[in-house]
């Protein structure tokens, strides 16, 4: 696995880790404020997201955020829309303030997000399954049409439980689509229980793997681990690329870490108080 | 009319590349032409519907124009939550082709045959449903699809479906065709049943019931000017469709004549029953036994009349 290796510490750019931190603080807000579930699915993705949006991984310009060779980045597991939006208004692809409406009435930052109500929001997601059969779409658009650029799919390891995962997972390989990526952020969780027991979702590797696609094994909350990964696509071995990342659900909280009552539970005032202590973020 | 698609499609790529053809491993050898000329533009999904929708959303996105391919029973009920959230949520011109529409497959049982699938595509929000009723219509609806902004679904039949239109014909996505005149009773229909509906009407015609033919090839959106004008002209009106009597044609021109209709007329509704087949059984038979039949569609009107 790489990033843990246990001899030496992972060396997060600290800039990078500051985003991620604060990110996380605001997050609990939001979802306090707008009364959202689904924190722990959302904290658990952070990293990824920071290491895909702010560490040079992605072709992207939030001036220009339709141009027609941009990378795509696809929020398959769309409950953890918290993350996504507020990466999106970090990078300056629409106005922070629009951050505050989300949820509210009449808001185009909805619960689960839809495509094209914001720039930078590349598809609908919500049911789960649906992100990576999209995204080998826009992958094989992108040779078809001669446009040079690489899809990112965010999934969730529950998402792993739905039979179209993995028709999208067989149909990749026989197309050698190696400008698509699936990160799976794997927090041992879904809804009611441990992801590894309600399904046989082990070994999560292997799988893939075996699936034809070039895996790799990352620690989800190592910035610069997931950093190298993401920067290497295509790898070369031209088949698309899976990385496992491992991650705590809640993670950045300590009474959010690995506790699945977080997937449902929406933080009260002094929890959030608590959790922006911790973060450093008061 | 599966042959005609493929024809047409491979004319329509030539001058459009934007299309791409995506097969649920059904086909053989008919898409060779196809492939030959543009083989990145075909792909066989494998026998994985749910997957080849959303692929095709994807597609979409990336700015092509894709045409799924499969049995109706494949490609409408069993991907139907993927056509609902990516195409029909998503509002992408995307194709579906439902191969074997009604009882073509009969004999091959009820999963292959579908009469549920106009109940269910006409109930998705962004989503246009045509029924074209011969090859040329087939060939219509695929040049008219390539104008449209959003889903389409259109039901075809299989092969050596009897040719209504001669000619050309002014065909429009929402425009109902008049195939003949008449003006005692007027049959509505739609599909591959359009030949039925037409040998009905003279058999009616010859018991001095004068039958008009109207095909609704799309059922949704509806002809509304067509409607009001044959619920205007007429005191008996007929729908009639290879399709289950519950969400089909019949059931949306009901719902429109009890909104809209200013005069009491009376409506007969000819489907399928709400009912599986059981048993072998060919094409012809299941529409017998469906009281789809010319005799049994001219039977079941003249009984409406007297």
């Amino acid at each position: 696995m790489i990033g843990t290796n246990s001899h030496s510490k992972p060396k997060t750019n600290k800039d990078l880790a500051d985003v991620s931190r604060k990110m996380r603080g605001e997050i609990v807000e939001m979802s306090h404020t707008a009364d959202a579930m689904h924190l722990g699915s959302s904290l658990s993705c952070v990293d990824i997201f920071v290491a895909l949006y702010f560490g040079g991984c992605l072709n992207i310009d939030p001036k220009n955020a339709s141009a027609p060779t941009r990378d795509r980045v696809l929020l398959s597991k769309g409950h953890a829309s918290m993350t996504l939006y507020k990466i999106l208004a970090e990078k300056g692809f629409f106005p922070r303030d629009l951050l505050k409406t989300f949820n509210k009435i009449g808001s185009r930052l909805t619960e689960h997000p839809n495509m094209g109500a914001l720039p930078g929001v590349e598809a609908t997601a919500g049911s789960l399954g649906h992100g990576l059969s999209v995204g080998l779409g826009m992958a094989l658009a992108s040779r078809i049409r001669n446009l040079p650029y690489k899809v990112f799919v965010i999934m969730s390891d529950g998402e792993c439980n739905e039979g179209s995962v993995w028709e999208a997972a067989m149909l990749a390989p026989a197309q050698k689509t190696d400008n698509l990526v699936v990160i799976i952020d794997y927090n041992r969780w879904q809804a009611t229980g441990r992801s590894e027991e309600i399904m046989a979702l082990n070994p999560l590797k292997e799988k893939w793997e075996s699936f034809g696609w070039s895996a790799y094994d990352v620690n989800g909350h190592d910035i610069d681990s997931l950093i190298k990964i993401l920067s290497a696509v295509p790898d070369g071995s031209g088949k698309p690329i899976a990385i496992i990342a491992h991650t705590i659900k809640g993670k950045g909280v300590s009474f959010m870490e690995d506790d699945n009552n977080w997937h449902y539970r929406i933080p009260n005032a002094e929890e959030v108080k608590k959790a922006k202590g911790e973060l450093k973020v008061l | 009319m599966r042959s005609a698609f493929a024809q047409e499609i491979t004319n329509l790529a030539s001058s459009d590349d934007r299309i791409i053809v995506l097969s649920g491993d059904i086909g053989n050898q008919m898409f060779d032409d196809y492939q030959e000329k543009f083989p990145s533009r075909f792909i066989n999904c494998g026998i994985a519907e749910a997957n080849m929708v959303s692929m095709a959303a994807g597609l979409a996105i990336g700015g092509m124009r894709p045409f799924i391919y499969t049995f109706t029973a494949f490609d409408t009920a069993r991907c139907f939550e993927q056509i609902r959230v990516d195409l029909c949520y998503q509002n992408l011109p995307v194709v579906i082709i439902g191969l074997g529409g009604g009882l073509t497959y009969a004999p091959l049982g009820p999963t292959h045959y579908n009469c549920e699938d106009i109940a269910i595509m006409r109930s998705l929000p962004n989503m246009t449903v045509l029924c074209p009723g011969d090859a040329v219509e087939v060939r219509c609806s695929l040049r008219e699809s390539l104008n449209q902004k959003g889903p389409i679904y259109i039901r075809i039949g299989k092969k050596n479906e009897p040719l209504v239109h001669k000619g050309p014909v002014d065909f429009h996505i929402g425009k109902a065709i008049t195939c003949k005149k008449g003006d005692a009773v007027c049959i509505i229909t739609t599909g591959t049943i359009l030949p039925n509906a037409l040998k009905a009407s003279e058999i009616l015609d010859r018991k001095n019931i004068s039958t008009q033919v109207v095909h609704f090839h799309t059922v949704k959106p509806l002809d509304l000017t067509a409607l009001s004008t044959i619920f205007s002209q007429f005191d008996l009106v007929i729908t009639l469709e290879e399709h289950s009597l519950i969400g089909g044609l019949g059931s949306a021109v009901a719902e429109w004549y009890v909104d809209n209709s200013e005069r009491s007329v009376q409506l007969l509704r000819l489907g399928t029953r709400d009912e599986f087949l059981y048993t072998t059984i060919s094409h012809n038979e299941a529409r017998d036994y469906y009281g789809l039949s010319p005799e049994k569609i001219s039977e079941s009107i003249e009984k409406a009349v007297f």
